[in-house]
């Protein structure tokens, strides 16, 4: 039995939460893609700013959170969600919409965000320097070991308050988007604007306002995955270089444009890392007498080692869309 | 005071200018139907009409009041709606979320709308919950109608209304054009079934080049040699 609770510690909880923050990551890029029609690849370093305003307010007020009793970080989370959406728009405002409105290819924005990913490191670096820290300043991370009801069980599953709160951040955030899409004026407009841009114009939607809305999403929801991914890990402020990949296979593999897929991708895309990576081993071990005698099972049986994680994604990316072209939901095609 | 009154509209793409010189009026009682050959900039009229084109000559009143190069949702709260050539639904939208759109401007009364929309053209009801861009070509044109009238406009601006469809289909459309005209909505459409749509037209505007060659009644269009030769198909 150890070894089913070692395989839900490493398999199970470990992709879902990285499941999370990839889909709520492609979520962003999928929303802007589906609007505005280009890959934006400042996208991971939104991420990484939001979690550095968590990181920044919480050292100000580190006690902050145990007045209330929830861990610091979550409590200025919102304050950083605004300050990222605010962030997003400010971004749109000054390098996007002026190529926009001069009616530029969309190859030309994608490039103008590669210039803020560079623009938006330097200034992450300036403040957080380059070592990584714990989001944790006064406080500990609470650790949540839950023993299973079985006598040959002896190891307990071992989920962490942020891993916690992240899936359960993330259930109400594909509830609230599929609301808000579905059941808004706004959401609606939204979807409008994805299937047909000149249409919405001549609707009397104003599609300045479908711009901004999009980016308060999108800079939200970045902030949010950044932070989650910080607190279960660590800040690092380099760490959008290990997003960007990912959410991008994530959101084309789910189906570019397309919300729900970009969930899919994201769960599809942390999954598979996380499979590729666990140690089959010690699963076999447990069934070593099927093998013949001769067969020594190896100590280490991941697919790829964890230093090649990265290659996980790009791997997937290439395999669905020889399958599917555009992706599991079927998404615009770029 | 016409409803609509353009004078030597000029525009075009990219700084090349299509239209060059058109005039066009149309009052709340009139339907006006332009017709002309492929290429025409007959399309591109209705577009600079609509804010979609860049007008770089001329005037464009509505109601006495300039509207030239306004913003589309700004023509849509002055009252004005407009249904394009192609691309004239929202595919992956259901019919009714597609006529909610049209009423985006006016949220308050699209319920009253919606059951005004569908008596006029039954066949959106049953459909209401499907995916438009999973309707017939005719069907879709019931709701890219209904999409323009959610706002109750007094001018309409339709593109090709029945392109594509079948001779009965063609003149249920134009029917209900005439019913909503009678309505007291001013009209102004592009057509390729020029004969047809001159029938039902009070005006009617040939337009060659980005020019006007003719300007008339539809019934002097129809009964003119000229016209008839080079432009209905004898
Ligand atoms: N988006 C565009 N960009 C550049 N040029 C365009 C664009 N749309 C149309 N044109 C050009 O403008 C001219 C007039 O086109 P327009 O669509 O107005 O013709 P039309 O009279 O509506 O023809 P049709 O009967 O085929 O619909 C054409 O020469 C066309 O190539
Ligand atoms: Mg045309």
């Amino acid at each position: 039995m150890n070894e089913l609770v070692f395989f839900i510690n490493n398999v199970v909880i470990s992709g879902a939460v990285s499941g999370s923050i990839y889909a709520i990551g492609a979520i962003g890029v999928t929303l802007v893609f589906s609007i505005m029609r280009f890959a934006h690849f400042a996208h991971a370093d939104m991420m990484t700013f939001g979690a550095l305003m968590v990181f920044m307010f919480t050292a100000l007020f580190p006690g902050a959170g145990a007045a209330l009793g929830i861990p610091t970080p979550l409590l200025m989370l919102p304050i950083a969600m605004v300050i990222t959406a605010f962030l997003a728009i400010g971004i749109d405002k000054t390098f996007y919409k002026p190529l926009r409105e001069h009616g530029v290819k969309p190859i030309v924005i994608v490039i103008a965000s590669l210039g803020v990913t560079l623009m938006l490191q330097g200034l992450i670096r300036l403040f957080a320097g380059t070592s990584s820290r714990s989001m944790y300043i006064e406080e500990r991370k609470e650790i949540f070991r839950i023993d299973m009801p079985f006598d040959l069980a002896t190891r307990p599953i071992v989920i962490t308050e942020p891993q916690i709160t992240l899936i359960i951040f993330t259930i109400l955030a594909v509830i609230g988007l599929h609301l808000f899409l579905n059941r808004t004026r706004m959401g609606k407009a939204m979807r409008a604007m994805s299937d047909n841009p000149d249409l919405a114009r001549v609707s009397g939607i104003n599609t300045n306002k479908v711009v901004v809305v999009t980016w308060i999403l999108a800079g939200s929801l970045a902030a949010m995955a950044g932070t989650f991914l910080s607190m279960d890990v660590s800040l690092t402020p380099d760490m959008s270089f290990f997003l960007l990949l990912p959410i991008f296979a994530a959101a084309i593999v789910g189906g570019v444009g397309h919300p729900y897929g970009a969930i899919a991708g994201g769960f599809l895309v942390g999954y598979a890392e996380t499979l590729s990576v666990f140690n089959w081993s010690i699963l076999l071990r447990r069934v070593h007498h099927w093998f013949p005698e001769w067969m020594e099972i190896p100590r280490d049986l991941a697919l790829v080692g964890s230093e090649y994680k990265i290659v996980v994604p790009f791997f997937i990316l290439v395999a669905v869309l020889v399958w599917r072209p555009t992706g599991i939901f079927k998404g615009k095609v770029i | 005071m016409s409803l609509l009154n353009a004078t030597q509209v000029e525009g075009g793409y990219g700084g090349m200018n299509i239209l060059k010189g058109v005039d066009m009026a149309i009052d709340k009682e009139d339907i006006g139907v332009i017709v002309g050959p492929n290429g025409a900039g007959k399309s591109t009229m209705l577009k600079a009409i609509f804010g979609l084109v860049e007008v770089n000559g001329g005037d464009i009143l509505l109601r006495d009041k300039s509207i030239k190069n306004s913003a589309p949702n700004k023509l849509v709260e002055l009252g004005m709606g407009f249904i394009p050539q192609e691309k004239n639904i929202f595919p992956s939208m259901t019919v009714e979320e597609n006529l909610e759109m049209g009423a985006y401007i006016k949220p308050h009364t699209t319920k009253t709308m919606l059951e005004r929309i569908y008596s006029f053209f039954p066949p959106l009801l049953e459909k209401r919950k499907q995916p438009a861009g999973e309707l017939s070509g005719g069907q879709r044109q019931m709701v890219a109608m209904g999409r323009a009238l959610m706002t109750e406009p007094t001018l309409l601006l339709l593109d090709e209304p029945t392109a594509g469809l079948s001779p009965l289909y063609m003149q249920e459309i134009f029917d209900r054009i005439v019913e909503i005209n009678k309505a007291g909505v001013g009209i102004l459409m592009v057509e390729q079934n020029a004969k047809q749509a001159l029938e039902i037209a009070t005006k009617g505007f040939v337009l060659a080049s980005g020019q006007n060659l003719y300007t008339d009644t539809g019934q002097n269009l129809l009964n003119d040699p000229e016209v008839a030769k080079s432009f209905l198909g004898g």
